[in-house]
């Protein structure tokens, strides 16, 4: 790597300076939170308040939290919980690959005149508030709502059902709605700056547009949906509020509901803990995925 | 003899080849897909905005136009409800502190990292994007805990409302601004120098102006994001005090749905929505005016990199 050309006479440490508040903020508002989960998780219950207590020291760390989490998952309820998860999380992912990619395909290679447009409309859910977009969607599913309305007139249904308890597919809609759009825009970025002259050149050579998008365009394209895809599974992963808003019953009772539930009472403080040390264990892959490829796209961004 | 039905026959045979040959290419099934996401993506929430200016309670059969759940109801609407408006007033008071915190924070450590290349500034490059990726429940939970176990002195409730999304929207502020920073370069600092201004003056009559647009992006996104924010308001609320739009929306959606949340939730969208358009032409705005041209034109947590 080329350092950076520099300010002629800047004075030495200065920007070491000018990073240290926010660094220090982050030490103190994300690392030594992270580090309490821990502390909390390994730590004890006291046994007069019911409250949990956490231990700082790593030395004097009580691992009994975990076994009883894993015993749990391994034989008990938990078990079933996370297995719904990643069955939920697996199938809204697929779902948005399936649909997400034609439109990010269309967005980069086919919207024509169109395409600032589509862009825009492509954009909007990010910042529509993600309860508000439920919300229309309870709306809409309400047993006296559009989609009742709708299917009963095609006679798809005989009468009108209520999609708002216990429905699976209720929920995997909602995240699939919820969370699409961080799926399809970074693969549009991707899509989006593969070099026309690569297809031109694949089309010369006389492979055809099917043979051309299954041997150039899917291949560029890879790093843009694994980066989607690890997009929306972390957030997947701690969702409380799609099964609460769309279901609230404990047909769909997700890991995330399991952590809400025992951290929001005191005494579950310890194992709400432990949840959530299991989750960040769990997602540290896709974290890590994601960040190595942030950190490989803009080196080869060339900046 | 050519009957109708085998020409329609034929036609379509030729077009499920074509649609074989080249799957993405001349077939309309890729627009009709993209587009029909867009309208799905789109209804259910346009819809739900409708029904906010329905006069009547029902959230599926609609009666006209009227302002009634926003102001004209005495009681119901979010003018006169107070636990409505208090969560209006609570979500814009979290999202101003939020913004004028995150900001001239994030600035600063924007400079730093691209500038800094001392020993600890790549770990700080990765402790600035870790709260990104991180699930919000992670932090909600991490920082309900500090809160009520270690800052004692800070009460659940607004304070810790606002420190928790400060923590998230940093970053943000961060990646905008380093964008632009990336562009500009020290030439401009050195060649005020060269003309005879000191090091302070340099960077602040000549970098500070230069970033302008990209921080007033910072404190449109910060803001935008903060409103938006459920998973950690949650975690730190404390009382009926500290709810938001969203906790409210929530709260209300299965117990008591009237068409007022849909009104409040609708206020919050344009609100939001309003902020990042600002922000959008903000950035617009920048490319016109100098360098750090073809940056996104419309941030998104999306353009953090791939």
């Amino acid at each position: 790597m080329k350092g950076r050309p520099r300010v002629v006479g800047e004075p030495r440490g200065l920007w070491a300076a000018f990073a240290a508040p926010g660094v220090l903020w982050l030490i103190l508002l994300f690392v030594v939170p992270v580090y309490a989960i821990l502390a909390v998780a390994m730590g004890t219950t006291d046994p007069i308040f019911f409250i949990a207590k956490p231990t700082w020291d790593p030395l004097r760390w009580d691992t009994s939290a975990f076994r009883e989490v894993f015993h749990d998952i391994l034989t008990g309820r938990l078990g079933v919980i996370g297995l719904r998860t990643i069955v939920y999380v697996a199938v809204a992912s697929t779902l948005c690959i399936l649909i997400g990619y034609p439109v990010a395909y269309y967005a980069a290679r086919r919207a024509g005149h169109l395409k600032p447009l589509f862009i825009v409309l492509l954009v909007a859910p990010f910042w529509i508030n993600y309860i508000m977009r439920m919300l229309a969607w309870v709306n809409l599913l309400d047993t006296d709502g559009y989609v009742n309305r709708v299917l009963l007139a095609l006679h798809i249904l005989q009468e009108p059902r209520a999609w708002l308890v216990g429905r699976p597919e209720t929920v995997i809609l909602g995240m699939v709605y919820g969370y699409i759009p961080f799926f399809i825009l970074p693969l549009f970025a991707v899509l989006d700056a593969i070099d026309q002259r690569v297809l031109e050149a694949s089309r010369d050579l006389g492979a055809s547009p099917a043979r051309t998008f299954v041997r150039v365009t899917l291949p560029l394209s890879w790093q843009g949906i694994l980066a989607g895809t690890a997009l929306i599974m972390l957030p997947m992963f701690g969702d409380y509020y799609t099964p609460e808003i769309l279901s609230g019953s404990p047909k769909t009772t997700l890991f995330g509901n399991q952590i809400a539930a025992f951290v929001s009472s005191g005494a579950g403080g310890t194992a709400g803990a432990a949840l959530t040390v299991v989750l960040m264990a769990f997602v540290s892959v896709l974290m890590t995925y994601y960040l190595v490829a942030v950190a490989r796209a803009s080196r080869e961004g060339g900046r | 003899m050519t009957s109708p039905s085998v020409a329609t026959g034929f036609t379509f045979h030729r077009r499920l080849r074509r649609l074989w040959a080249d799957p993405l290419g001349e077939s309309r099934l890729i627009p009709a897909i993209a587009w029909l996401y867009i309208i799905w993506s789109i209804v259910p929430v346009f819809i739900a905005v409708l029904f906010s200016f329905n006069p009547g309670r029902s959230l599926s059969a609609w009666q006209g136009f009227s302002l009634r759940w926003y102001v004209s109801d005495p009681n119901l609407s979010v003018l006169h409800n107070p636990s409505l408006r208090e969560a209006l007033f609570q979500s814009l008071r979290l999202a101003f502190l939020t913004m004028l915190i995150a900001t001239p924070l994030g600035v600063l450590l924007a400079i730093g990292l691209t500038r800094w290349q001392g020993k600890g500034s790549r770990p700080a490059n990765v402790l600035m994007l870790l709260p990104l990726v991180t699930p919000e429940i992670v932090m909600g939970v991490g920082l309900f805990l500090v809160f009520t176990s270690l800052f004692r002195p800070v009460q659940l409730g607004t304070s810790a409302q606002v420190l928790g999304h400060v923590t998230f929207s940093l970053p943000l502020v961060v990646v905008i601004v380093r964008a632009r920073l990336l562009g500009i370069g020290p030439e401009y600092e050195n060649a005020a120098m060269d003309l005879g201004a000191s090091y302070w003056s340099a960077l602040w009559r000549i970098l500070l102006p230069m970033l302008a647009p990209a921080i007033f992006a910072g404190l449109m996104i910060a803001f935008a994001v903060s409103i938006d924010d459920f998973v950690i308001s949650q975690f730190l609320a404390s009382g009926q005090s500290s709810v938001t739009i969203p906790m409210l929306l929530y709260g209300g959606v299965r117990t008591s749905p009237t068409p007022a949340l849909n009104a409040l939730g609708s206020i919050m969208l344009f609100i939001s929505l309003l902020a990042v358009a600002v922000a959008g032409l903000a950035l617009r705005w920048r490319r016109h005016v100098g360098p750090g041209a073809g940056q996104p034109a419309i941030p998104s947590p999306a353009h953090l990199g791939v």
